[in-house]
């Protein structure tokens, strides 16, 4: 009898994944981790990539995540996924964005979103494209 | 008394008001139903951030964040959600009144504030109210997403940081059920932990990659996002059970008046006939 621990994949917007699984693989901020039973209590930032369970000898799972945080306690893996694309330009033009909209709010006048708009079309456009490119080259593997 | 034309209008205009307010209130129904399957949805990741962050309070970190440090209170932040949108019956004025007291006592005490309001309603009360706010979301809508919220919450972080905020709390309507909703003024900022789980009391600590520091960083910025999301998928859900509330109670009484005025209509064509009548026979009787 192998054993098993319990995993749990949440999502702010959704429950993706709760059950029992032999090891989990997952891509930490130093390269990919595997994490089998029983492992010492660990805490690390993920990066875009796969997580992959191995439920049995016969089953694997996988599922795709743009980042988050990964909580392993002995019996227990915790995996945060992120919704939201992140990075810190990206963050960086979303709180500047809305500190503009409340300025603007206050002086009802004609401010200037366009600046921090097109920062964070930008900071988007260029952290899916990394995702994308780093989903393929994992999925090629 | 009014004459029957007069009445027959009034009947009709109410009852048009009345359809809509009907039509108002199953819109708000069946959103109500979609926010709360929201609310539920989103629920697990909060569960599953609260025990990691329970577990993270526990161990004996080498290196203390300083979200989780108490410091002499000079100015603390404030985030105020409300709806977008009104017909909600007290559900803002309620939150914008406790919200008033909280702050005058703030006040008293000489403490400053700072706003961060979500929904039009807060951004135009406070506005006018002249509070100090520093961040405000776009529109919303009825089914937010974390990534809209990212940036205020961040502002309000940065300020934490920075040391310009030294405490930060949220003011939200609670989601009871359809028929009651509770305001809630939670701390989010210092995170204090709360019960005790009886697993952990032995000394340990986690192993953290890369840095403690990174990591904490990241995981209770999430924390945080993941209490405000939650607390405006709460509202939302309060929002629409309030406008379904207010809409089937408006509704209700469009109905009376139309009984009412039905009533005084009929009396009134009764009268007319009756006197129509009275004079056709006192003419008859004259001739």
């Amino acid at each position: 009898m192998t054993m098993t621990v319990h995993v749990d994949i949440v999502s702010a917007e959704a429950e993706i994944f709760s059950g029992l699984a032999e090891m989990v693989i997952a891509p930490a901020a130093h390269g990919e981790v595997g994490i089998l039973p029983r492992h010492a209590p660990y805490i690390t930032t993920l990066h875009e990539g796969a997580i992959r369970l191995k439920i049995n000898d016969k089953r694997e799972e996988s599922f795709y995540i743009s980042g988050g945080m990964l909580e392993v306690q002995p019996h227990k893996v915790t995996v945060l996924s992120d919704t939201a694309l992140r990075a810190h330009d990206l963050d960086e033009a979303a709180a500047l964005e809305s500190k503009q909209r409340a300025e603007h709010t206050l002086s009802d006048k004609q401010a200037n979103f366009e600046y921090a708009k097109a920062q964070a079309e930008l900071a988007e456009a260029m952290l899916q494209l990394r995702a994308i490119d780093k989903f393929r080259k994992i999925t090629k593997l | 008394m009014a004459s029957g034309k007069e009445i027959r209008t009034k009947i009709a205009s109410i009852k048009s008001t009345q359809k809509i307010t009907r039509a108002m209130e199953m819109v708000a129904a069946s959103k109500m139903r979609r926010a709360q399957d929201r609310m539920r949805k989103s629920r697990p990741y909060a569960e599953k951030m609260h025990q990691v962050i329970g577990h993270l309070a526990h161990a004996h970190p080498e290196y203390k964040h300083q979200y989780m440090q108490t410091r002499e209170v000079k100015r603390i932040g404030v985030i105020i959600v409300s709806s977008d949108r009104g017909l909600c019956g007290g559900l803002n004025t309620n939150l914008f009144k406790m919200s008033i007291s909280a702050m005058q006592s703030w006040l008293d005490n000489s403490i400053e504030i700072d706003m961060c309001t979500i929904g039009n309603k807060a951004t135009g009360f406070f506005k006018r109210f002249s509070g100090n706010i520093v961040a405000t979301p776009k529109n919303l809508g009825d089914s937010p997403s974390l990534e809209d919220l990212i940036g205020s919450v961040k502002v309000m972080l940065d300020a934490y940081e920075d040391g310009k905020i030294d405490q930060l709390f949220i003011i939200y309507n609670h989601f009871v059920n359809t028929m009651t909703q509770g305001i809630t003024k939670r701390q989010l900022l210092p995170i204090t932990a709360d019960e005790e789980d009886k697993n952990l009391t032995h000394h340990w600590d986690y192993i953290y990659e890369p840095e403690a520091q990174e990591v904490l960083d990241g995981l209770l910025k999430r924390y945080i996002e993941s209490l405000v999301y939650q607390s405006v998928v709460e509202n939302i859900a309060c929002e629409q059970a309030a406008r379904m509330v207010a809409m089937k109670s408006a509704s209700d009484n469009a109905g009376d008046i139309i009984d009412e005025l039905q009533l005084a209509y009929n009396k009134a064509r009764q009268a007319a006939i009756t006197q129509e009548l009275s004079e056709i026979v006192a003419g008859a009787a004259a001739v």
